[in-house]
């Protein structure tokens, strides 16, 4: 049997596979949530340093790892409608920036949260706090490129340009920024855990990362459906699904 | 080709000599306002010197990039130029070299003047001059990729700060942290490589990317 490996790159077809996808992955990430959430509230032990606040890593980790991965998937995917002007490419990238910008805004106000507590202050100009909001300009930049623009298409390739150019900006911002960083002796505070963690904490934090990743998926796969549906409004199978023909 | 382009800018830019006198106003304004709003201290502004220019050089920069491409767009020279036989590459980086040098060439010049109003130490009006030579050039270059992206869109200025910015900040920590290291006494060598090492690479892949923006522009 050969396999027709592109049929779902189709936006008509990729729609309805979405459609049956999002309820597994919607029930996954309730489960992983409901289970990340109690180890995070009752099983996790208190952190004798930090004492309770320290909870708020369950959020706060997997959404930073949330924000920077997703980046690299919506270039990736960027530059892959660009390359081979595939349109589902271009619209999964653009379904993608809003939940990465909403991770890294998350791992931003969720790192307030824990700094007040901890080191006594809203902010510091620590290098990974500065390359977070960093990325979360780019993920501004990218939306309101797009959004600036009429046509999708041009909207599209554009999106992907400044998408691959940030790709490559990334580590170089990362790397001056911590270098900047330990220049200016500037932050006294690290954000550098005690190496051992307890497994409790470790598990509940990668559950909770596993929830933000399945939650991810399914917000990137109804606003692609959404995407979608918009931009192929004109077409005949939108207007048979419209009457009710398709299912 | 990239002469004849340099060379076709740099007269309109002279025709034109009000909007190359802008920007540089504006880099003057700008930095003269920062001992107003945070007071004459010559300890404070000596501190604050480098970051203060480096910003200010950074938004002039940025404010005058649309110029890269708009008004050969409206007239309708880019359209033909797209069209022309000649590699669109080469073409981008006479325009960008010729920003460069309408832009950025005269701030590189006021910068030690301004730096005096900010009681810089001669080494460190040197540093800091040498660090505009290397660093604008960047500005350029990179913004060249913004402006082309945001050729003809509404509320394309404001677009084009929040496309760029972002991009520009591994310049700004290296140009205004080479001042800050000679004034430290740790010497500015590994600045002054790092910003060159930001120039090779820019040259070598905005053209193409800027090119390539240019075509998604213009359809």
């Amino acid at each position: 049997m050969t396999i027709n490996w592109f049929k779902y790159a189709s936006p008509a077809s990729f729609y309805f596979l979405a459609g049956r996808m999002i309820p597994y992955f919607s029930i996954a990430a309730i489960i992983f949530l409901i289970v990340g959430l109690y180890i995070a509230f009752f099983s996790a032990p208190t952190d004798f340093q930090q004492g309770e606040a320290y909870r708020i890593i369950f959020v706060h980790v997997p959404a930073a790892w949330m924000s920077m991965f997703l980046y690299l998937v919506m270039a990736f995917w960027a530059g892959i409608g660009l390359a081979f002007t595939t349109r589902l490419s271009s619209m999964v990238a653009s379904a993608i920036a809003p939940t990465g910008a909403m991770f890294a805004f998350l791992a931003l106000w969720t790192g307030a949260w824990w700094g007040k507590p901890m080191w006594g202050t809203w902010w510091v100009w620590d290098a990974r706090l500065t390359s977070e909001l960093i990325l979360f300009f780019l993920y501004i930049g990218f939306m309101s490129l797009q959004a600036a623009i009429d046509d999708p298409r041009r909207a599209d390739k554009a999106g992907a340009v400044i998408a691959l150019v940030g790709v490559v900006n990334v580590p170089i911002i990362y790397f001056s920024v911590q270098w900047w960083n330990t220049l200016h002796q500037g932050a006294s505070v690290s954000l550098v855990q005690s190496p051992k963690m307890a497994t409790a904490m470790l598990s509940g934090m990668l559950i909770m990362a596993l929830a933000a990743w399945m939650y991810s998926i399914v917000t990137i796969l109804i606003r692609t459906r959404l995407i979608i549906l918009e931009r192929e409004r004109h077409t005949a199978w939108v207007s048979e699904l419209k009457e009710g023909v398709l299912e | 080709m990239i002469w004849w382009i340099i060379k076709r800018d740099l007269l309109l830019a002279m025709r034109r000599r009000s909007d190359v006198l802008t920007t540089l106003f504006f880099f003057i304004r700008v930095v003269s306002l920062f001992p107003l709003g945070v007071g004459p201290e010559a300890s404070l502004l000596r501190v604050m010197a480098s970051g203060v220019l480096w910003v200010a050089a950074l938004l002039a920069s940025m404010l005058s990039l649309g110029r890269i491409f708009s008004s050969d767009y409206a007239d309708g020279t880019l359209e033909q130029m797209l069209l022309s036989p000649v590699s669109l590459p080469a073409l981008v980086t006479g325009k960008t070299i010729s920003h460069w040098l309408v832009t950025g060439v005269p701030l590189v010049l006021m910068a030690p003047v301004l730096g005096i109003q900010y009681d810089l130490p001669m080494e460190a009006l040197k540093v800091l001059t040498l660090s505009l030579l290397l660093g604008t050039p960047v500005l350029s270059l990179i913004g060249a990729i913004g402006a082309a992206l945001t050729l003809g869109l509404r509320g394309g200025g404001v677009l084009i700060s929040i496309l760029v910015l972002p991009l520009y900040i591994p310049v700004l920590i290296f140009g205004a942290g080479a001042v800050e290291a000679s004034t430290a006494g740790m010497g500015s060598g590994a600045h002054f490589s790092i910003l060159g090492a930001f120039l090779l690479v820019s040259i070598v892949f905005s053209p193409w990317a800027t090119a390539a923006s240019l075509r998604i522009s213009m359809g």
